[in-house]
């Protein structure tokens, strides 16, 4: 777009914007707007034409509407956790932040729902919900300042996903607000809702079929009763057979988190946790619900963890020894960060009973590259998150660590997995959906924006790769681990 | 065998695609009673049979549409894991296909999750005669809008659904069922006010005075939450299964049967004739005759909707939907299906 008539769009929009009653904040110097250059895939960086900061649906919807007659690309920003790059500003379009809309509209203890607007903070609706006795399920490590409306556009999970599942499991309603600028409510108060299921659809759809502006979610009864364990393992294969076992037993944990030697070599060296030399393998299980229920499942699971060769069990006394325990798997990573400082956090999906053969091949990898590489699993779920360290200070890493991130990506599509179990595609990775993803289901994603996106001006450019960008991209699709002319380089 | 089956299946909806010819997809002809008009030419889908691949210790199970439900359910029962959604079958037929389609689920679906919250992929032929796989066979998968599970409940008319992977469930370790004598409103309350409690709830059902409750998990959970709840503990297992089927004497009566899908916690709606509630009073069931468009206002106005379940022949068993998203249906029916060929009528007009 040439200089000059940038200009007078921007002025268009300005003019268009500034005529909403209400009047929205509207930000649109370059100062204001830095802080919303990226989320939290900071390698990535853009500026957007303007940001608004709507406090209501209707401002929502008549800046959909105002951004549809001129055009715009309308990209929707919660707290800009998204690790994917979902939210990052289209240069060219609006930035629409609901940072502004949390309200928390109703909490209803006996029916168990909440609804709030997207800017609500995902921790703030289970401390709302803790004084009758509830909490909302999912729990993305990013909780504490991570948003709802953000939360749905993901279908974000956690580490509790095995027992309580992810977002769209745990919401009753939608509404948002199509390309065409018409509010639409998906799902609704009952267990289920007359039509398609449309909510499904939106739920993880990365603000391509519509901003979210309202959510209601369910609420869960408190465990009355948590048991933390955690096994040191001699391999990770003794440490992924407990893990079959324990669900062979008909157990299914909260919380089944598997991390490695490199995780388990951190922790020694920053928490002295005190594990016994020669481990390859942490499992840490935590099992929850009521009393009874939780010790039967607690005894069930130290009997698996003694057969399958846990060289050592630590079962949490109480919370503090709890916390201790959680250390080893959230608390490695800022150790690990003090020798290398970026890490690029990997999140594939495999079938369970592949992981030691792709661990063994993900460190092949990491030995070509010359990198570090460690890792934790959603065990329980065989969802996988290798990081990646690197120095972006040294020129070509970030590249390069990209690059590794992708060929694992690529080994789990390989293993009949996914390219993502829970931080979603954004930019990240559109590449690897080529792979994941024949022309077919590509063009039928396509043709569902089209059904709520007519435009194409919500969040234009994520989520699903155009075909064109596929084959400039030379992806191929993997199937029954067949790998096209493996001796071409993929990148 | 497989192969030849789905290409042929292609190739049988492109031809009826470029005739603009109807077809009526059927599995095991169990739930021919479900929905509106039934026009085309039959396209059977039951002889795609046969458990593609089953991991009871990924907790996952591909299956073919046409496979039986009951073959399916005794595989899983094998390894001591269920569809945790508690399907109907309603007939010796039934499906899994069918079921999907149907997105029904049965007196565990408000403590357990939906048909629909168990799908983790869906293989399907659209109406453009191609053949086409979302989601996938692992439990965590965000890649993609979430196709699969917009099939579950989508009655055919969006694809012919070929193969589902499914989340399975370990069966719990026991089972009771406690009785309680409550009319309608205190019982709802009543078993919304446990289900905020982490009690091991996994059914509930009211009729003519007498709250059932379904108690799931390991023998001494059960134990402790008898002693919190009182009432009488009955053998029911026979009971839930007929239930589930629709075979008790409530379901005999003469006439349509409307399904009520409410808030769990929504007031009573009255109704000409005596109502059975499941789902911890988020399905309610009564038969007919009733005034639809009274009926379905005061349902509306508490959040909920109401279908023609049972003996409905026209356009209106489905509740009519909002006009936005009756506008986002009607192009995702022509996305998938340009030519109006899949099940054509069945839910809605189109």
């Amino acid at each position: 777009m040439g200089v000059v008539a940038e200009a007078s769009l921007r002025s268009r929009v300005l003019e268009r914007l500034r005529a909403i009653r209400p009047p929205p904040v509207i930000i649109a110097d370059e100062e204001g707007l830095r802080p919303f250059e990226t989320d939290a895939f900071i390698q990535h960086r853009a500026t957007p034409m303007l940001a608004v900061l709507p406090e209501s649906e209707d401002q929502v919807r008549a800046v959909v509407i105002a951004c549809r007659d001129l055009g715009l690309p309308v990209v929707s920003r919660g707290a800009g956790t998204g690790i994917s790059g979902g939210a990052i500003p289209h240069p060219e379009g609006v930035l629409l932040v609901v940072s502004k809309m949390k309200r928390v509209i109703s909490i209803d203890a006996l029916a168990r729902t909440a609804k709030v607007e997207p800017g609500v903070r995902n921790l703030q609706v289970s401390e709302l919900a803790a004084p009758h006795g509830l909490f909302y399920a999912p729990d993305p490590s990013s909780q504490s300042i991570c948003s709802i409306g953000g939360n749905v556009a993901e279908n974000a999970g956690g580490v509790h996903c095995l027992k309580y599942g992810l977002t769209t499991h745990n919401i009753l309603a939608v509404r948002a607000i199509d390309g065409d600028g018409d509010a639409i409510e998906a799902g609704g108060p009952a267990l289920d809702a007359a039509g398609f299921d449309v909510l499904a659809l939106l739920t993880g759809s990365e603000g391509n079929l519509g901003v979210i502006t309202q959510v209601t979610v369910k609420l869960l009864a408190l465990p009355e009763r948590v048991e933390t364990v955690l096994a040191v393992f001699p391999t990770v294969r003794d440490a992924a057979e407990a893990v079959s076992e324990i669900i062979g037993a008909g157990i299914i944990p909260a919380a089944l988190e598997m991390m490695d030697r490199i995780v388990i070599e951190a922790c020694e060296k920053f928490l002295a946790m005190g594990f016994p030399a020669g481990a390859e393998a942490l499992l840490l299980a935590e099992v929850d619900g009521g009393n009874e229920e939780t010790l039967a499942e607690l005894a069930a699971v130290r009997e698996v963890l003694a057969r399958c060769g846990a060289t050592q069990v630590r079962v949490a006394a109480d919370d503090v020894e709890r916390e201790r325990l959680w250390k080893s798997r959230k608390g490695a990573f800022p150790a690990l960060a003090t020798m290398l400082p970026d890490y690029y956090a990997m999140d594939g999906t495999i079938p369970r009973r592949c992981l030691p053969d792709v661990l063994d091949r993900v460190y092949a990898l990491a030995a070509e590259y010359g990198m570090v590489i460690a890792n934790v699993f959603h065990a329980g779920d065989g969802n996988i998150h290798p990081c990646i360290f690197y120095d972006s200070n040294k020129p070509g890493e970030l590249e390069r660590a990209e690059e590794l991130g992708g060929r694992i990506l690529e080994i789990c599509v390989e293993v009949g997995g996914t390219i993502t179990g829970e931080h979603g595609v954004g930019i990240e990775k559109l590449r690897q959906m080529c792979v994941q993803f024949r022309p077919g289901e590509l063009g039928a994603f396509h043709d569902v924006k089209r059904a709520f996106d007519p435009d194409g001006i919500l969040n234009p450019g994520k989520a699903v790769p155009t075909l064109k960008r596929c084959s400039e991209w030379g992806g191929t699709h993997v199937r029954g681990g067949k790998i096209p002319r493996p001796e071409i380089p993929r990148f | 065998m497989a192969d030849a089956f789905i290409a042929s299946l292609c190739e049988r909806i492109k031809d009826h695609a470029a005739r603009k010819a109807p077809l009526r997809i059927r599995g095991g002809g169990t739930k021919d009673f479900y929905g509106a008009a039934r026009e085309g030419e039959t396209l059977d889908v039951s002889p795609y049979s046969g458990i593609v691949a089953y991991e009871p210790k990924e907790l996952v199970v591909t299956v073919r549409a046409g496979t039986p439900l009951s073959e399916l359910e005794a595989e899983l029962a094998s390894q001591r894991q269920m569809l945790a959604f508690e399907p109907p079958h309603f007939g010796a037929g039934a499906t899994i296909g069918g079921t999907v389609a149907c997105a029904f689920s049965g007196p565990r679906r408000p403590y357990a999750g939906s048909l629909r919250d168990f799908v983790l992929g869906t293989r399907i032929v659209n109406g453009k005669g191609e053949d086409l796989s979302f989601g996938g066979r692992v439990i965590k998968n965000v890649a993609g809008y979430d196709v699969s599970r917009l099939m579950a409940g989508a009655l055919g008319t969006l694809g012919v659904i070929t193969e589902i992977s499914f989340k399975v469930l370990p069966r719990p370790a026991s089972e009771a069922t406690l009785v309680f004598d409550l009319e309608e409103e205190p019982a709802t309350r009543q078993v919304n006010l446990w289900a905020g409690q982490p009690l091991p709830l996994s059914a509930t059902a009211w009729q003519d005075g007498q709250l059932r409750v379904r108690l799931s998990g390991a023998p001494t959970a059960i134990a402790a939450a008898k002693a919190k709840m009182g009432g009488q503990e009955i053998d029911a297992a026979d009971y839930w299964n007929a239930l589930r089927e629709q075979r008790l004497p409530f379901f005999a009566q003469p006439g349509v049967l409307w399904r009520l899908s409410l808030p769990q916690t929504a007031p009573r709606v009255e109704t000409p004739k005596a109502q059975l509630v499941e789902w911890g009073g988020g399905l309610r069931w009564t038969p007919g005759p009733v005034n639809t468009l009274d009926l379905r206002s005061s349902v509306e106005r508490l959040g909920g909707h109401a279908t023609i379940f049972r003996g409905g022949d026209g356009a209106d068993v489905f509740h009519p939907l909002r006009p936005a998203l009756a506008k986002i249906h009607k192009r995702l029916k022509v996305a998938f299906d340009p030519a109006g060929i899949l099940n054509p009528g069945r839910m809605y007009e189109f």
